[in-house]
């Protein structure tokens, strides 16, 4: 069959795999002779393709049906020079683009944005003395007006990110020090700070005045702080909760009672409806404002017990309402999220290291984690598929606190090391374009539809 | 189809040739219309090998098609088309992003002395079908062209075909590093159309 087919036109096909018929081609007048006059007619490519492909360089046992595909295009790209490609001179008419973004793809264009380079360094490192290193507190936060907090021993500072400038906000006294826990509220003007001795002092860091300070309500001190609105919630080692509202003088509106050891973590959710709080209990609680009693210490949605060390970190996802995600101390170094509605744990991943603080990104589908023993890295995982985007190392101690920028782009964390780092993991804003849809067009394209 | 009409189940050359090439249009418009190259709005449907078709309305894409299947049935005829490429590129960069390859073994016996085969005409349609499935269905894994792209049509020829004067001769325009994907294949007993996806490919999958 195949001498038939050779004798005549050797380049016809024949119905054989594509290695037969190169031996074909051997036996054709021009490769008989093996006195070889003219080199310029030898195919030295072929000839190497032959002699080093059988002798199986890959082991085709453990060839992939990809792998087969490729070798076998493979061989037929040295197989060209008795191929011609042609193609048409007049191209196929290209598509004029009169609304950009709106017709070319029927997928959702977020789906296959170019990979963001994000700095494996960090981009500023400023000294941070003093630093205390507990991990049941929280010892830094970013505001709305673009000011960070942080207190350093016994002294709040603000350092104001538009210009890297410093001032110090207080310093207080050793008897009432150190400062165990500081957040700004929502307006970015007020702040308020936690102090050993259990009470809270509310400042106005414009005018850098204390306006008042709240009293009365821990026994121990207050590591941990959430702003709903006017709602200051304080969360103290006594494992107490209370919800202070600053604006009038008796100002202890709430008490949350659950928690049998220090609580740590806490985080109001987005809406204001939802408070979660971790307790080094290994206790992670979820508060529901509809289920306020004015008689009774209010009791708690859920009560979730997974965690096996002390939940400090907790973070509210912005996409999504009603997940949470959790992370656990040294003796657990997992992250967990849940779904706050109905209390159901979703995931559940072990990091392999003490979680201090979670951070989720505003703009992408990401969550940022920060890590003590042995790395002290901060680790940017995708959502939700948990994979690993980025591990940003330079801490050479565990980093016990994190913050976002305003803007969502940097976040700052602070470690044991006494270095407060600047890290632009989160990518830059959004094009405007992206964000608004363009409604316009849809309308105009149905109706050419219908007609 | 020619061959239908004429005797039950028998094909010939040129029937092949014709269904072969007829193939080539519909997967082509296929392609274009499930990989978002022209907009949805610009395709029709229509019933095909026992399957909603879409074929495209716009007059210029249409006639570079009809020119093309017109000119791929000769070469068929001939037994001088090795394979057929659809390639799609990235409108603003020019780089290859896709690429659509259908290799073609033809019978070599039949060219030579003009015989004929018998092959059922409903199974070259089950066949055709199932490869045409398969495209439509290849966009789960192909990865998203979010961007304007455009296509282009390679032929690879025999050495010794006369280069029509509407065609020019190109580079293969390969894609480096391709994930590539093998689809069905269908056989006329006279042409033999094998179906291979190559893509870029996408370090960004999660899966």
């Amino acid at each position: 069959m195949m001498d038939a087919g050779s004798a005549s036109n050797a380049k016809s096909q024949s119905r054989c795999p594509l290695k037969d018929q190169l031996l074909q081609k051997r036996n054709s007048r021009e490769n008989l002779d093996r006195f070889i006059p003219n080199r310029s007619a030898m195919d030295f490519d072929y000839a190497h393709y032959m002699l080093t492909e059988r002798k199986g360089k890959e082991n085709p046992t453990s060839a992939s049906p990809s792998r087969e595909a490729y070798r076998k295009q493979l061989a037929e790209t040295f197989n060209m020079n008795r191929t011609r490609i042609l193609t048409f001179k007049n191209k196929p008419p290209v598509l004029v683009e009169l609304l950009p973004h709106d017709f070319t793809s029927a997928q959702p264009s977020k789906a296959a944005k170019p990979r963001r380079y994000i700095p494996q360094t960090s981009e500023r490192t400023l000294d941070a003395p003093d630093l205390v290193d507990d991990y049941y507190l929280n010892l830094m936060d970013w505001g709305s007006s673009n000011v960070l907090s942080i207190a350093l021993g016994n002294t709040v500072y603000l350092w104001d990110a538009s210009n890297g400038s410093t001032s110090e906000l207080v310093t207080v006294d050793d008897e009432v020090g150190p400062v165990t826990s500081i957040s700004w509220a929502p307006d970015g003007r007020h702040v308020a700070v936690g102090l050993n001795t259990s009470e809270v002092q509310l400042w106005d860091s414009t005018a850098n005045r204390l306006l008042r300070t709240l009293k009365g309500g821990h026994r121990s001190r207050v590591g941990s702080l959430a702003w709903n609105n006017h709602i200051l919630t304080t969360g103290g080692m006594d494992g107490h909760i209370i919800n202070n509202d600053v604006r009038i003088r008796s100002h202890i509106v709430e008490t949350y009672r659950g928690h049998t050891q220090e609580v740590c973590g806490l985080k109001w959710s987005a809406s204001g409806q939802q408070l979660a709080s971790g307790g080094n209990d290994n206790l992670l609680h979820i508060w529901d404002r509809s289920m306020t009693s004015t008689s009774s210490p209010t009791q708690w949605l859920h009560r979730l017990e997974e965690h096996t060390a002390a939940v400090k970190a907790l973070a509210w996802c912005p996409f999504q309402g009603n997940l949470l995600a959790s992370g656990g101390g040294g003796g657990d170094r997992c992250i967990k999220f849940w779904n706050t509605h109905t209390g159901a744990c979703l995931n559940s991943v072990d990091t392999g290291s003490q979680v201090c603080a979670l951070l989720w990104n505003k703009n992408e589908r990401e969550l940022l984690s920060s890590h003590g023993f042995t790395q002290n890295q901060l680790t940017l995982w995708k959502y939700p598929s948990m994979v690993k985007i980025a591990e940003l190392t330079g801490h050479t101690s565990r980093v016990l606190f994190m913050a976002q920028s305003p803007d969502g782009c940097t976040v700052a964390s602070a470690a044991a090391d006494e270095t407060l780092r600047f890290w632009n993991v989160f990518g830059v804003p959004q094009v405007a374009a992206k964000a608004a849809p363009k409604a316009n067009p849809e309308p105009f394209a149905h109706i050419n539809r219908i007609r | 189809m020619a061959s239908k009409t004429v005797a039950k189940d028998i094909i010939t050359l040129r029937g092949s040739a014709a269904i072969v090439s007829e193939f080539f249009g519909y997967a082509a418009n296929s392609i274009l219309y499930n990989r978002g190259v022209y907009p949805e709005e610009s395709f029709a449907k229509v019933k095909k090998y026992g399957l909603p078709m879409l074929l495209t309305e716009d007059e210029d894409v249409k006639s570079f098609i009809a020119n093309l299947t017109s000119q791929l049935s000769e070469w068929l005829e001939a037994g001088k088309l090795q394979r057929v490429v659809l390639v799609i590129m990235s409108k603003s960069s020019g780089e290859v992003l896709e690429r659509w390859n259908f290799s073609i073994e033809t019978d070599g016996e039949v060219v030579e002395k003009g015989e004929s085969r018998e092959k059922s005409d409903k199974e070259i349609m089950r066949e055709i079908q199932a490869i045409m499935r398969q495209i439509v269905s290849s966009i789960t894994y192909l990865p998203c062209l979010d961007e304007p792209c455009v296509f282009d049509v390679l032929a690879y020829t025999d050495k010794d075909v006369a280069v029509p004067f509407t065609w020019m001769e190109s580079d293969p325009k390969l894609i480096a590093n391709p994930q590539m994907v093998k689809l069905h294949s269908f056989d006329t007993k006279i042409h033999k159309v094998d179906t291979l996806v190559s893509y870029k490919n996408d370090e960004w999958d999660d899966q």
